[in-house]
């Protein structure tokens, strides 16, 4: 079984909304589309007050180079176009849609047929990809038209698929791949020729065997594609890391998968890239688990890009419990606690998980006893308890020079320190500092 | 509706706790303390149950009325120091006193002094035991003689351990390597018996408190150095076997030189620890004024593990 070779953890799966199929969540009367849902510059709102837009409808174009187009996810009257606080506080600008009916661009294929053949040169695939708005849904929201748009000089030889999933809790990516298989291999297919390389490799964690072996048996129908089960460990679906396990290459620090001749993409972008270059549909929807171990019922859905975490709440769970402590946009281990339930979702949510209070709790801080847990459990080779130090001390300098920008936030030295210590938080802030560091110099 | 919490990523975590290790050590001491209990009777289970009550005792009440904090008597490790440190001392009659001046030294010098429990540089039970054997030499060295299982009275006849007899000249007649691996020898209250030694570093391994990176180095090199050295001439030194089943070596190697707080990070640096603990070790008893070296070889890589920690770093993911 394949996997990463350094540190790792294994938190407990809780996948507990394996079987929830997806459904289809309503859409609701007044939509909010951030403008940057995306890595980079947002985009340029082309809409104003007044104006009527259909599903799918350009409304937010990208002018600067790292951005992505943004689409209408509904059909309706633009009500204001001004910042909205987005879930974690942060003022985004955006464009604020009244609903009416759901009326779709004429150019959108809605048939449930499925179209296999794709004539399109791969210059024409990655046009097309950003045109659609398409962005890595992985979590990073990387625009994909950039990230297959291999840079003179380089040469891609692996396409990697992250289906992975190794985010406790998390199950979009897996019930994508039982309801979609086909869907998502003729668009690994496509991504395979948007790069020209020879093989496309689908990593997925083997505490998932149906889908493991629904992606086998239809990958076979399909050229150059191999699925690739791997050994259950956090971070698998990191990208240094599954490039790790699947090749046995490494990214060096500082250096992007390319570097070493490898594209790496989520699954679900697969399933938005068949959308997207077969049926012309931008990227206006998200798959999202909605989940939690107290919650009475588990879901997965098929949400509006848009649609306010109040309106899922609501929708899916009537009201909150009262227990409820935090609620995740993500897994437990690097997803990021929601500041604003008025917000709306974005590109790349995976999932709304509500945490118990007692579940979300901390434990008190203790003394560290320089045990080396976080150490032995960093994908990276890291000392995170010296970063601790260094970072509370000021030290930036020398948090530099232990490479403290290599640090991918996974999260494994906190989940396993014995004395609590925030050390991800810690890291967090010092990567922070020796960035602010390093932009004061230049 | 309650307020929601706010906090970085990641939302879990393994709920190891340096309390579950702490007890978990002493846990893995027990059998060294059941064997003890067994071959020198009731002195073995006095000792250390003062040592542990006066460890426990003098870091509360620094705690409360010296650096008056709250106290962190709970989280174990004042247990696994008085243990230690009474598996340290011989069980007799008047260690019952000596020991609570060990306790003192222990975790007022050893480990409070420096701010407590992660930041004592050296393993704050061998501090006490080496203050005890320089303040009280004849006491510190007048070992019990092991007479039957579980003896019930109080004075015991003394007589010298394996190493202290070949110091002086040759092993005392009829100890057998299945005596040192059993126990059925003289020497500290906790040390003599390897087998009881043994299967506590084999619960911390499974546990991974600790890993066979510094029990097998130091117990290694101590075993090849005075291998060689027996190779050279067996009239004047241990044979190997021996050398590695008396005196402190297993103890100290599974239990004292693998303190978490006091050893290195990375497993290089755990193996240079290893290495210099079983080379000073041997060093010490061949060429040393005391028969024993293992507290000394240990608290001297102590030393020098700062120093380890900053020269041996993991190995970093693509370098």
């Amino acid at each position: 079984m394949k996997t990463f070779k350094m540190g790792g953890v294994h938190p407990e799966e809780n996948k507990i909304s394996n079987d929830a199929a997806i459904e289809v969540m309503p859409v609701p009367e007044q939509m909010v589309v951030l403008m940057n849902q995306h890595l980079g510059a947002p985009a340029t709102p082309v809409v104003q007050k007044g104006d009527k837009v259909k599903v799918g409808q350009l409304i937010g174009e990208a002018q600067a180079f790292m951005c992505a187009n943004v689409h209408s996810p509904v059909s309706g009257t633009v009500v204001k176009v001004e910042p909205c606080k987005d879930a974690f506080g942060l003022a985004k600008p955006a464009v604020y849609i009244k609903v009416e009916g759901d009326e779709w661009m004429e150019s959108i294929d809605r048939t449930p047929d499925i179209k296999r053949e794709c004539t399109l040169e791969p210059k024409q695939i990655v046009d097309k990809l950003k045109e659609m708005g398409i962005v890595g849904l992985g979590g990073a929201t990387f625009p994909a038209h950039i990230k297959y748009s291999v840079p003179e000089g380089k040469k891609a030889e692996y396409l990697i698929i992250n289906a992975a999933e190794c985010e406790p809790y998390l199950t979009s990516d897996y019930r994508v791949m039982m309801e979609h298989a086909e869907e998502v291999c003729i668009g690994v297919s496509i991504l395979r020729k948007a790069l020209g390389v020879p093989n496309a490799y689908i990593g997925i964690e083997n505490n998932k065997p149906l889908a493991i072996a629904k992606m086998q048996e239809m990958a076979r129908q399909f050229e150059g594609i191999i699925v690739e089960p791997l050994k259950v460990k956090y971070p698998q679906g990191a990208e240094k890391q599954l490039i790790n396990a699947v090749t046995g290459r490494k990214v060096p620090s500082g250096k992007l998968p390319i570097d070493v001749g490898c594209v790496v993409s989520n699954l679900g972008t697969a399933f938005s890239v068949y959308e997207a270059i077969q049926k012309n549909k931008p990227l206006i929807e998200n798959i999202l688990t909605v989940t939690g171990k107290k919650l009475p019922s588990q879901h997965n859905y098929i949400v509006r890009i848009g649609t306010t975490y109040n309106d899922i709440i609501k929708h899916s769970l009537g009201e909150l419990p009262a227990t409820t402590g935090k609620i995740i946009s993500g897994g437990t281990m690097m997803g990021k606690a929601v500041v604003n339930l008025d917000a709306p979702t974005v590109k790349g949510n995976s999932s709304v998980l509500v945490m118990d209070e007692a579940e979300a709790r901390r434990n008190p801080e203790t003394a560290c006893i320089r045990c080396g847990k976080c150490m032995n459990a960093c994908p990276m080779g890291l000392e995170p308890y010296l970063f601790s130090a260094l970072v509370k001390n000021n030290r930036i300098e020398e948090a530099k020079e232990h490479n403290i920008l290599d640090c991918i936030e996974c999260g494994c030295c906190f989940f396993s320190c014995p004395a609590n210590k925030p050390l991800t938080d810690e890291i967090r802030l010092g990567k922070n500092k020796v960035r602010a560091m390093m932009a004061a110099k230049k | 509706m309650n307020l929601l919490n706010i906090s970085g990523s990641p939302h879990v975590h393994s709920d190891e706790s340096t309390k579950k290790i702490m007890w978990r050590v002493n846990m893995a001491l027990i059998p060294a303390l059941l064997v003890a209990i067994a071959y020198f009777g009731i002195n073995a289970l006095l000792v250390s149950a003062i040592a542990v009550a006066s460890c426990v005792l003098f870091q509360w009440l620094i705690e409360k009325y010296i650096l008056k904090v709250p106290s962190t008597i709970c989280d174990g490790s004042a247990v696994v120091t008085g243990l230690l440190l009474a598996f340290n001392v011989p069980a007799t009659v008047s260690m019952m006193w000596i020991v609570i001046i060990g306790a003192l030294v222990a975790i007022g010098v050893g480990k409070m002094s420096f701010g407590g429990l992660g930041k004592n540089p050296f393993n704050p039970a061998l501090v006490g035991r080496v203050f005890l054997l320089i303040s009280f030499p004849v006491q510190m060295t007048t070992w019990p003689v092991v007479d039957g299982i579980f003896p019930m009275n109080f004075d015991v006849t003394t007589g010298a351990t394996p190493l202290g007899a070949f110091k002086e000249g040759a092993l005392p007649e009829g100890v057998t390597f299945m005596d040192a691996f059993l126990g059925h020898i003289g020497g500290s209250l906790g040390e003599v018996s390897a087998i009881a030694i043994l299967l506590g570093a084999a619960y911390l391994c499974w546990k991974k408190i600790i890993t066979w990176h510094i029990p097998v180095t130091f117990i290694g090199t101590a075993f090849v150095f005075s291998g060689i050295l027996w190779l050279v001439n067996p009239e004047t030194y241990m044979d190997p076997v021996m050398t590695v089943l008396t005196g402190g070596i297993m103890l100290g190697a599974c239990f004292m030189a693998t303190d978490m707080v006091t050893s290195p990070m990375a497993k290089s640096g755990q193996l240079i620890f290893g290495f210099g603990c079983g080379l000073l070790t041997i060093i010490i008893r061949n060429w040393g004024a005391y028969p024993e070296g293992v507290s000394f070889a240990i608290l001297l890589m102590n030393s020098v593990t700062p120093l380890i920690n900053r020269w041996c770093k993991p190995q970093r993911f693509a370098c």
